[in-house]
């Protein structure tokens, strides 16, 4: 509860929620109340903003509304960025869990096996592995779970290497409790806080990343989202910069909420910072 | 004879929300020149904040509410920021409790002491050599000339609290305050900073603030004694006076609570029954820093360790730190794994056992923490904490948590307190849960790991009794690691004395603390601060090099 008490006194943290609060909404409720598909061709082909009161951001090349391509394109980066960072929160923890908390050669191996995909550059290995398995919301969400899974379960492991020595941990050993019950009951719910930190900003990453996709033509064909907005319109952004500014300035908003929560949470996780030490 | 410091109806407010109003209120003092006035007093009791409000590092959030502090005709509480900087360091400066920190790990000693003259006066760098080699000299420090190139981390904790000493003395302050500054260290070096701080002070002609938990450290040098409780001064007087006839009813607990250094006498009980511990031949050897290229350092921690432990007995092991005493008793609870030996419990071998077979022998060999603070799960509660052991160990969830409840009371705590977590509670109930914790399985031998060294003078004292009670009670051989040789003396039935690793004497705690055979031991013993207070043998009588200068 002293979380949220302080995270709701945290202005620039509750700025973040907001906006991506209503984000969400229009994610969740925008396309049953906005009628109007984003692929249907609705009006002349580069209508620029603020002309026509029924399309008033305007079309894109092709006169497909950009404001519907907007909503639905919410729905898709949304959801790929949440989904995908569950993902690698699922690969990265028990991974980081078991290196952390064994130590010697398991640590040794699991970490080798992550600096090898530390190692790839991470962008470059979505771009290989979404061009492999066909680009699909399934291979994008996927891809980019398996490029960001490292730092996770490199944090998780560092969590556990300073938390398997506290005095708690040992007595639960001398308890004769059992290693699966010390990782997940003593130590986990300890190194919460910044596993959640850092996934608020995984799925900013994450939805900057399928964008990145969806710019360079590998997004799923059959879905409008903002980074195939901007790919869309690159070829014409002398004539109609508003056509990839638009979508641009959402990722944006987007991205900035999610790192303003995320700061926000790692000043009311982290007690050092907030200042209000429980005692 | 004017004083040199004058504190004058000191309030400091400490910001919305906390647990009291203020930090210290209404708090007067002098400090005459030349004179060692101790402010004593336990955590949270604020002998600190004077000494921050005089040094200016007190948080932004706490300020000066009213009264005043006065220096050389200033006052230094509304000093502004260029003035008080050319005060400090200067004619006022400070030493720290912790000598690892307080010191720059990339500055050479030399650089670092040197800089106090580059700031404050115009000397030319020769001179600064020179003032600097002749400060190594005045603080005792061997080889001072090797000692200038060295880095903070090649120097062991008492050589750094020297040379914060040293630069603390090097513009010949009028003032020099220190705030715990032997907290960190082990005994006998404690002893020999003291006797430096004090010899200083004579030769100097300093006035001394300094801040302190310890009775003993008191006995060793004050002249004149401050105690606070809770922010307010409860008494104030010369040490003698202070010491043996204490007037207010909060110093004549805080003194009743030091453990005087005389072994009570104790049935010596001769064992039939075989020892329910017993720990042959134990070693233990960290190695460090080793590589292709360079020698690893090797430490010997347990060296041939050998010694039993009856039911009913306490027997304690004592030693400074890095004489492997903690890692003595991790190994025997098997947290850690000893290189080579022996360790029977209740006469099965538990040593070569692996962690399945281990599982039965857990619950009759438990564990009390040191730090109260880190040794309960944060996130569980009070009863979960306590009846997970029990149920580890195959107990139903609902019997264990009665046996929770049934513990709580045994260790004099609310029932209540099954619901609540650990941060609702003070250290000492703390303390207290962490052995409701090793009762739960109803062991045969409690350790007891330094388990009152993070508590206050007066809670120590409750959990001892407490531990002595439950001992009697549930007939527990209890082997008590601890560094402090006033507890050892009052607590232990036996004792162990180890030093690097190595047991240099075992012996009933009687005979080890009168008459001392090893030479280790009479060093330790000599060196507890203020041995001559309180020692049983004359208790209005202090030690005569330490009389009164005021």
């Amino acid at each position: 509860m002293n979380v949220i008490k302080s995270l709701t006194q945290n202005k620039v943290a509750m700025v973040g929620f907001g906006i991506l609060f209503m984000f969400v909404v229009i994610a969740l409720f925008g396309p049953y109340l906005y009628d109007g598909s984003p692929w249907r061709m609705v009006q002349r082909p580069f209508l620029p903003p603020f002309q026509n009161s029924n399309y008033i951001l305007g079309t894109d090349t092709l006169g497909r509304d950009v404001l519907a391509g907007l909503i639905y394109g919410a729905r898709i980066s949304l959801l790929v960025g949440l989904v995908s960072t569950t993902i690698a929160l699922l690969i990265g923890i028990p991974l980081g869990a078991y290196a952390g908390y064994y130590g010697g050669w398991v640590d040794e191996l699991l970490m080798r096996f992550t600096e090898i995909f530390q190692t790839v550059p991470s962008f470059a290995l979505a771009v290989v592995l979404v061009a492999i398995f066909e680009p699909s919301v399934y291979s994008i969400t996927g891809a980019i779970a398996i490029v960001s899974w490292p730092p996770v379960a490199r944090l998780v492991r560092g969590e556990f290497l300073s938390l398997r020595g506290q005095e708690y941990v040992l007595a639960a050993k001398l308890n004769g409790q059992s290693n699966r019950n010390i990782i997940m009951r003593e130590i986990l719910p300890n190194s919460l806080s910044p596993i959640i930190v850092l996934a608020s900003l995984m799925v900013a990453s994450a939805i900057l990343l399928e964008s990145s996709l969806s710019f360079l033509g590998l997004g799923d064909p059959e879905i409008m989202s903002w980074g195939y907005m901007i790919g869309a319109a690159k070829t014409v952004i002398r004539q109609a910069w508003w056509l990839s500014f638009i979508p641009g300035v959402a990722i944006a908003i987007t991205v900035l909420s999610l790192n303003l929560l995320g700061e926000g949470l790692n000043e009311a996780l982290n007690p050092k910072l907030s200042g209000n030490r429980e005692s | 004879m004017q004083p040199l410091l004058k504190v004058e109806n000191l309030s400091i407010r400490l910001p919305k929300g906390s647990d009291r109003e203020f930090a210290i209120r209404d708090v007067s003092y002098d400090l005459m020149p030349g004179e060692l006035l101790c402010v004593v007093g336990e955590s949270g009791s604020g002998k600190s904040m004077t000494a921050n409000a005089v040094m200016g590092l007190l948080p932004k959030v706490i300020e000066v509410d009213s009264g005043a502090v006065t220096f050389d005709g200033y006052d230094l509480t509304s000093l502004e920021e260029r003035r008080a900087r050319a005060l400090r360091g200067n004619r006022i400066s400070m030493i720290f409790q912790e000598p690892m920190t307080a010191l720059n790990p990339l500055m050479r000693v030399e650089d670092q002491i040197s800089e106090v003259f580059l700031i404050h006066t115009s000397m030319s760098a020769s001179e600064r050599h020179d003032r600097t080699l002749a400060l190594l000299e005045d603080v005792g420090l061997p080889d001072p000339k090797k000692m200038l190139r060295a880095y903070p981390h090649q120097l062991s904790g008492g050589q750094r609290q020297r040379v914060m000493i040293a630069m603390a003395l090097a513009l010949e302050p009028s003032i020099l305050i220190a705030d715990e500054p032997t907290t960190a260290l082990d005994v006998t070096t404690q002893a020999q900073i003291l006797k430096l701080i004090k010899e200083l002070q004579r030769k100097h002609n300093t006035a001394v603030m300094f801040i302190t938990h310890d009775f003993g450290v008191v006995a060793e040098i004050a002249d004149r004694v401050v105690v606070m409780e809770k922010g307010e001064m409860v008494e104030l007087g010369k040490r003698d006076e202070v010491l043996n006839h204490p007037q207010h009813a909060y110093t004549k607990k805080l003194i009743a609570a030091v453990p005087p250094l005389v072994s009570p006498h104790r049935d010596v009980r001769v064992h039939q029954e075989l020892p329910i511990l017993h720990v042959k031949n134990l070693c233990k050897t960290y190695s460090t820093g080793g590589s292709w290229f360079t020698k690893a350092r090797i430490v010997k921690a347990a060296d041939n360790v050998n010694f039993e432990l009856h039911r009913g007995e306490t027997l304690g092991l004592v030693g400074e730190s890095g004489s492997g005493k903690s890692t003595v008793s991790r190994c025997v609870v098997r947290l850690l794994e000893a290189d080579s030996g022996q360790i029977l419990l209740g006469g099965s071998e538990i040593q070569s056992l692996n962690s399945k077979q281990l599982k039965p022998f857990r619950k009759r060999i438990q564990m009390v923490f040191q730090d109260p603070y880190a040794s309960l799960n944060p996130r569980k509660t009070i009863g979960q904490i306590i009846a997970d052991g029990p149920i580890a160990q195959g107990m139903a969830a609902k019997d264990a948590l009665a046996k929770a409840a049934e513990l709580l009371e045994l260790v004099e705590l609310p029932k209540t307190a099954l619901d609540r977590y650990p941060h609702e509670f003070s250290g000492g109930q703390r303390q207290r849960i962490g052995i409701a914790r090793a009762l739960a399985h109803d062991p045969e031998v409690l350790v007891a790991d330094e388990a009152i060294s993070a508590l206050d003078v007066s809670v120590q004292a409750q959990i001892l009794d407490l531990i002595e009670a439950l001992k009697k009670r549930l007939n527990l051989a209890v082997l008590f690691v601890v560094h402090d040789l006033r507890v050892a003396a009052q607590v232990c039935d036996r004792v162990i004395v180890m030093e690097k690793g190595k047991i240099v004497e075992m012996g009933e705690t009687r005979q080890v603390f009168e008459a001392p055979n090893h030479d280790y031991t009479k060093s330790l013993i000599a060196s507890i601060p203020g041995a001559n207070w309180r020692s049983g043998v004359a208790d209005n009588e202090l030690a005569p090099v330490m009389e009164a200068q005021v």
